[in-house]
């Protein structure tokens, strides 16, 4: 399984692309949506976009709109990991096509949970 | 300094009188990680000295303190994910043609905690069967009045949110208040919460179609096990079914209920169809 780590936080880039390892994910990693994209452009397509929702450039919802639009993108799944915490950001991240939601702080276990809801938890690390 | 031999056994005896949970050796660092904070809040200098200062005076307060703390557990919504997948996919259906006549389900989740359970099984009813104009209700239980005061309140914070809970679950069913998450009254409606020991009596509860007792018997020794099972049986209605958790079974222990694969998940019916 590879995900694409999309955050502007270098440390936070680490600490979820770590986590991703962990699980047995390969990672790659982009600073903000547009490198995001120039990463899916020169492919292959991961299976997984963790995305950051306020980042410079081009932030996390334009990013998630952007690949929604692209039916070459179908097979993506996105999950925002954001510290946007309101009821309407996450209705938002949702109709925009986000499939998952996971909110800063977070455990490894809400991690792995989240990835488990997305049937994205690859075998081996399953209990 | 690391919890000494006397405290902890002074608090695995307590713990095993008062909940019949069994401390093994070997779980110190469980017994001194929960109480930590029951030493801080009382002053003490660490939990030995907590636990020495309540065995020379004994207090109930504190006595139900250090029990609930040994007797919660941290637990997430959907937890396992299968086991509700195979309650929605296989198990209602089949109790749909069943209760037909009456159009009404009772689930018991019987060890609570801050009713994660209760609240998952309550979404997973609003659809198909609470919207079709059945009736559902989720009765929680626990031994500890402080998480079944949380449950019933039915706020949690962010990161209880983040366990296992699908965002299209969380922004139907919860209101943000402030940094919480509260549970929306159309849910909340459907579930009520007591507190009670699953040693003590059952007579007061009724009758159930399912019982969630998940992850629990295993604090129970065999005996306390095989009471609690077949008093279990005696509440579930003709026809319904039992959950265990993952590493949990009724073999060996009581030998009245046949077992069901329902994918990779193990449901438990008591033998001859149950007893009404």
């Amino acid at each position: 399984m590879r995900a694409l780590v999309v955050d502007d936080s270098r440390a936070m880039r680490k600490i979820i692309a770590g986590a991703l390892r962990k699980l047995g994910y390969e990672t790659v990693e982009a600073a903000d949506g547009a490198e995001a994209l120039k990463v899916l452009g020169e492919g292959p397509l991961p299976d997984l976009a963790t995305v950051d929702w306020n980042m410079p450039v081009m932030d996390g919802l334009t990013f998630v709109t952007q690949v929604r639009a692209n039916r070459e993108y179908r097979a993506l799944t996105l999950m925002m990991v954001t510290t946007e915490a309101e009821h309407g950001q996450i209705v938002r991240a949702l109709a925009a096509g986000a499939h998952e939601y996971l909110i800063k702080p977070f455990t490894v276990e809400a991690l792995e949970e989240k990835l488990s809801l997305l049937g994205l938890l690859p075998e081996v690390s399953q209990a | 300094m690391a919890l000494t031999t006397a405290a902890f056994d002074w608090v695995r005896t307590l713990v095993r009188k008062e909940s019949a949970i069994v401390l093994e050796p070997g779980k110190e660092y469980l017994v001194e990680s929960r109480l930590v904070p029951l030493a801080r809040a009382a002053g003490a200098t660490d939990v030995s000295a907590y636990v020495d200062g309540i065995r020379l005076r004994p207090d109930r307060r504190a006595t139900t303190a250090i029990v609930e703390a040994l007797t919660t557990n941290e637990t997430s919504w959907f937890r396992d994910g299968a086991p509700f997948q195979a309650f929605s996919t296989s198990v209602v259906p089949a109790l749909k043609q069943a209760r037909a006549a009456t159009r009404s389900l009772r689930i018991w989740s019987a060890a609570s905690s801050t009713g994660q359970e209760a609240y998952s099984l309550a979404m997973g009813l609003k659809d198909g069967v609470v919207s079709e104009g059945w009736r559902a209700e989720i009765i929680g239980t626990d031994i500890s009045s402080e998480v079944v005061e949380k449950a019933k309140a039915g706020r949690y914070s962010q990161l209880e949110m983040n366990r296992g809970l699908p965002a299209p679950l969380l922004v139907r069913h919860f209101t943000r208040v402030g940094t919480q998450w509260q549970v929306n009254d159309d849910l909340k409606r459907m579930v009520r919460f007591q507190q009670l020991n699953l040693t003590s009596s059952y007579a007061a509860l009724g009758q159930f179609d399912v019982v969630f007792l998940r992850n629990v018997l295993i604090y129970f020794d065999l005996e306390t096990k095989r009471d609690i099972l077949s008093r279990v049986r005696k509440v579930i209605k003709p026809g319904g079914y039992m959950f265990l958790g993952g590493a949990e079974t009724t073999l060996g222990v009581d030998d009245n209920w046949d077992r069901e694969l329902i994918g990779r998940v193990s449901v438990h019916r008591p033998k001859n169809g149950g007893q009404a």
